[in-house]
């Protein structure tokens, strides 16, 4: 085996065990969502490629609001789908729209597009 | 961060828009909101000062404050008088239940209610009690309060905190019972007291505060949104909204996107090539001339990967950040290599060792970038079609009703119907809500709602149901249903969150889509290494080339959209043959059933049982048997006594008033009619009064064998004949259990009848298992018992009366549910009445799944072959690699090919007419 097939194997697996940990082992971090003064737990998530932010922290039991703002015309993000709790929004590109839950349990509540490839999730605590 | 304390949103400071005013500096989220400022200053500094508690103003100062803003109807101690009208006080008997109910609220002073107007007046403290929940207790004891819904567009809305706003001014309005305001579609959604407050007064709130309202009529066209349950009705003059919109937008801009690259790269295909298209020496490999070829390649490939396949770059880069990968991830880094690779060959081909490797893949780059965005595009079409059923649901909601109004016929929008109004329908009208007929008769057409393709005759009494289309006469109807409660909004409803749902089976997509896309990133590293070390040579061109079509095969998309795509057309065909499918669920079990549970009364027959035969002996004569029985029954509440009510009525006998009436549990009835002592009831009852029967057993034995319920009538102590009464078949009940047998399911009646009548009526409809003698508190338990012999279970039954049962089966079916179809209980909701909707909502599950399953296999397929396939380990045995050009084919066709497989399944059609 020469050096560059040496080199070539350390650097691939290497490369393969980096794309493991950053997408599957890696800690998300979540943004923690504030309850306003009239009680209800507000976020805006940007929607462009992706959810921006993606993993929100709640508490349970009280009113959530999400004001989703897509910013693309991209036919992959015009739907946004919860399906814990059969609710779908189709998402206007450039407007504000607003999806509102409660969630009393506890535990974490993915929501995803259309297709299922941009996933973002609620943790509610 | 500031707030613009106009609309009270956060605003990044420093601001644009900002104002010094008496010393102090504000800041503004726009243009609009500082003008707003600037023109009553006071205004809004007084709001937030009030709104967010940094000063807080005296009592007084707060009511000063409010005279400037709309009267609020409150008396000087906190004391507001309401007024509200019921609906249903038809004796005045509930006067008083009504209002103790209301006193019983707390905070209310005074509670009172006027017969003669149907109106209650209640005198209340606001911070104790509210409006709802005042009508919610008048609710509680059974009445209605008028109630009436209104949507009004409104303009100049900014942000997120205007909606709070004016959510929050509305509520504050007496007679206002709730108020949402939707961003979306720049619209706000009103429930209110018709009478306390008009629309001329909720606009005035609206514009004080500074923005501007539109008539729901001009605005609801404009705009649709189906969102969150709830749903905005659309015209049918204008079909166009804003999502479709955007989504035609971007099929054209991809269009657009494809063209550009599908252009540029048939000379960059010509000059990949030169070998195989024969071109002249000088453009051959190794020629100067080709390498500048190559360079201007390389620049031409900028703009198709930066603007053609622009959304490849942004979304991989933002699914990058968020730790996640999609299919832009795939694509972009495929094309990046190539185009990287390719652009090092071309401008350093010297550091290859080998001349050989310094080759350019170009045309990867091209072929791929067209390839994918056009397929994207054809998706964005097919998808189109895909939630078609739900488009047409929406569009055929009628925009106006004509409703008498002190005796004028005035045209309102829908949104203005109030409850309990009177409605008047022309020939070829649209019915605008649902109701009841008070007035005239007509044929209707509800195919739109309920499948039914013949028209339905109505007279008075009988229900409509808005959006079907009244066809030859003219009649008049009492509105029982209005706004979102309408049997139509409650279907756009279900539908939506039916189509949202999860079906069990995507749980398996979902497990291994969370890995799929790092998973093919490292296959494609791996393949790289493997044909590094044991390739052929040139082994880097070889190595490159595989993970280039390992990353570009792979379809992400086909897997996440094979269910939901499917469950979506499925659903929405269902809804179109008027079956309701709660959800993805309800769908994946339905296919499953092994055993069908059908309750009799009502759901294979018709629930209303009639007068089926008389005999009479010693004497006697038909019709005055018949108005004996009659006048006993009179006030008797028993479905059977008020067959043999219609019975005499339809033959316009009159009757008697019965005297000493005494009804003996179990037996039967005995009472004093025209003087003559009348027994009516069965055999029992005739042995406790020691009547002789002189043969009438027999006969009555005979009636119960045919499925009759017979009863013994004895006049003055002699038996007189026997009056029998049946509930009737429903006409196409046999066809259907049929079918459901041909379905390979076992089909099971379950009554609360004796078993000789059960088994007449399961004879008649070839059930061979009948549970009978079942209490109907009894039904889920016995639902329960068949589900312990390990059988998926369905029940069919009204939804009322068998709700428990209902919920209990694997599978709830309310059959007939007409505009009640938000039945809880049930999985799947029918509004017609027949049993065929049985037969074809199984049918239609069963189709669906399989085309999810045809889906699910062909993404599963796809990718599980098309992977190994694309790393090539088809060389080492046939010498087949594959073409990452054909892999970019491949890859843009497989979603198309999912969409277009789920949307073949709007042509189902049932298999039963």
């Amino acid at each position: 085996m020469t050096i560059d097939q040496i080199l070539v194997i350390i650097g691939g697996l290497g490369l393969s065990a980096l794309v493991a940990w950053y997408f599957w082992f890696s800690e998300k971090k979540g943004v923690k969502i504030q309850e306003a003064a009239s009680g209800v737990q507000e976020a805006f998530i940007k929607v462009k490629g992706g959810y921006t932010p993606d993993v929100l922290i709640f508490e349970a039991g009280k009113p959530i609001k999400l004001n989703f703002l897509r910013e693309e015309t991209a036919a992959c993000t015009e739907e946004v789908i919860f399906s814990d709790f059969n609710k779908r929004a189709l998402l206007t590109p450039f407007k504000t729209i607003p999806l509102e839950l409660t969630i009393d349990k506890s535990g974490e509540y993915e929501f995803r597009c259309g297709m299922g490839m941009i996933r973002g999730k609620l943790i509610v605590q | 961060m500031a707030r613009d304390i106009v609309c009270r949103m956060e605003v990044k400071s420093p601001s644009k828009y900002f104002v010094h005013y008496e010393g102090k500096h504000y800041e503004f989220c726009s243009e609009d909101c500082k003008d707003k400022f600037i023109a009553e200053p006071d205004k809004y500094n007084k709001d937030v000062q009030t709104t967010t508690g940094e000063t807080h103003l005296p009592e007084g100062a707060d009511s000063a404050h409010k005279k400037t803003a709309p009267t609020y109807k409150i008396s000087s101690n906190g004391i507001e008088k309401i007024t509200i009208p019921i609906v249903g006080l038809q004796y005045a008997a509930g006067i008083n239940i009504i209002e103790n109910e209301i006193k019983n609220l707390p905070g209310v002073k005074a509670a009172h209610i006027n017969y003669t107007t149907s109106t209650a007046h209640v005198e209340f403290k606001n911070d104790k009690v509210n409006a709802k929940e005042i009508i919610e207790s008048i609710n509680k004891v059974g009445y209605d309060a008028k109630k009436a819904s209104l949507q009004l567009g409104i303009g100049g809305m900014h942000c997120g905190s205007c909606v709070t706003k004016i959510e929050n001014e509305l509520k504050k309005l007496l007679g206002i019972l709730s108020a949402s305001v939707d961003l979306g579609t720049e619209s706000v959604f009103i429930d209110y007291i018709p009478g306390s407050i008009n629309i001329g007064e909720i606009k005035s709130v609206i514009e004080s505060l500074g923005y501007k309202t539109f008539d729901s009529k001009v605005k609801v066209g404009e705009k649709t949104l189906v969102q969150v349950g709830h749903t905005v009705a659309k015209s049918e003059e204008e079909p166009v909204d804003e999502n479709e919109l955007a989504r035609e937008k971007e099929y054209k801009t991809l269009l657009h996107k494809f063209i550009f690259a599908a252009v540029l790269s048939l000379p960059v295909i010509l000059f990949s090539y030169p070998k195989l298209w024969g071109l002249p020496a000088e453009f051959q490999k190794g020629t100067e001339l080709l390498r500048f070829i190559w360079f201007g390649m390389g620049a031409l490939a900028l703009p198709v990967m930066f603007w053609s396949g622009s959304q490849f770059y942004t979304g991989a880069w933002a699914a990058f950040k968020n730790r996640s990968a999609n299919m832009h991830t795939l694509i972009a880094t495929g094309i990046t290599a190539a185009w990287l690779y390719s652009t090092v060959a071309a401008l350093f081909p010297g550091i290859f060792p080998s001349a050989a490797l310094a080759d350019v893949f170009y045309d990867v780059v091209f072929v791929v970038v067209a390839l994918v965005v056009f397929g994207m595009a054809l998706e964005i079409r097919a998808k189109g079609k895909s939630s078609e059923a739900i488009k047409k649901l929406i569009g055929l909601q009628a925009k106006t009703a004509r409703v008498l109004r002190d005796g004028k016929e005035i045209d309102i929008p829908i949104e203005e119907v109030v409850l309990d109004e009177l409605i008047i329908v022309r020939p070829g009208e649209k019915i605008p809500v649902d109701g009841e007929v008070v007035d005239g008769d007509s044929t209707v057409d509800e195919s739109m709602i309920t499948g039914e393709s013949i028209p339905v005759e109505k007279r008075i009494g009988d229900e409509v149901i808005g959006a079907a289309i009244n066809k030859t006469g003219s009649f008049k109807f009492k509105a029982t249903k209005v706004g979102k409660d309408t049997a139509l909004a409650q279907i756009i409803q279900m539908v939506g969150q039916a189509q949202s749902s999860k079906a069990p089976i995507q749980k398996i997509v979902d497990k291994v889509s969370g890995y799929f896309v790092p998973a093919v990133i490292i296959i494609a590293i791996l393949s790289f290494i493997t044909w590094y070390v044991f390739g052929p040579a040139p082994q880097l061109i070889y190595a490159l080339i595989v993970s280039v079509t390992v990353l570009v095969i792979a379809c992400p998309c086909a897997l996440g959209l094979a269910t939901p795509i499917s469950l979506m057309v499925g659903i929405g065909k269902g809804a179109e043959n008027g079956i309701l499918i709660r959800s993805g669920e309800a769908l994946e079990t339905a296919q499953k059933l092994d055993t069908i549970v059908l309750d009799k009364t009502g759901t294979i027959t018709e629930g209303k049982p009639s007068l089926t035969d008389l005999i009479v002996i010693n004497g006697f004569d038909e019709k005055t048997i018949l108005i004996l029985s009659a006048s006993i029954e009179k006030s008797s509440e028993h479905p059977l006594a008020e067959a043999i009510v219609k019975g005499a009525e339809e033959r316009s006998l009159e009757l008697f008033e019965p005297k000493n009436f005494n009804a003996i549990p179990g037996l039967g009835v005995e009472a004093i009619v025209n003087n003559k002592k009348l027994l009516l009831g069965n055999k029992k009852m005739m042995i406790k009064f020691n009547i002789t029967l002189n043969g009438l057993e027999e006969k009555s034995a005979q009636l119960a064998d045919e499925g009759k319920t017979p009863m013994f009538v004895a006049v003055d102590g002699k038996s007189a004949g026997i009056i029998a009464v049946a509930d009737t078949v429903k006409q196409d009940s046999k066809e259907a259990i049929a079918h459901l047998k041909k379905l390979g399911l076992e089909v099971v009646m379950i009554t609360g009848d004796n078993a000789r009548t059960a088994n007449a009526i399961a004879k008649q409809v070839g059930i061979e298992r009948t549970l009978s003698e079942v209490l109907p508190e009894d039904k889920a338990l016995n639902v329960q018992k068949l589900q312990n012999e390990g059988k998926i279970v369905a029940m069919v039954g009204d939804g009322i009366n068998d709700a428990p049962a209902l919920a209990q089966a694997d599978i709830g079916l309310a059959i007939g549910t007409g505009t009640d179809v938000a039945i809880e209980a049930s999985d799947i909701t029918l509004i017609k009445g027949s049993l065929k909707g049985v037969v074809l909502a199984i049918q239609l599950s069963k189709a669906t799944m399989k085309n999810i399953k045809e889906n699910l296999f062909g993404a599963f397929f796809y990718n599980g072959l098309g992977l190994p396939i694309a790393a090539g380990l088809l060389f080492p045995f046939f010498g087949i690699l594959l073409s990452p050009l054909i892999a970019a084919a491949a890859m843009a066709f497989s979603s198309v090919t999912v969409v277009t497989n789920a949307n073949r399944l709007r042509n189902f059609k049932p298999k039963i007419k």
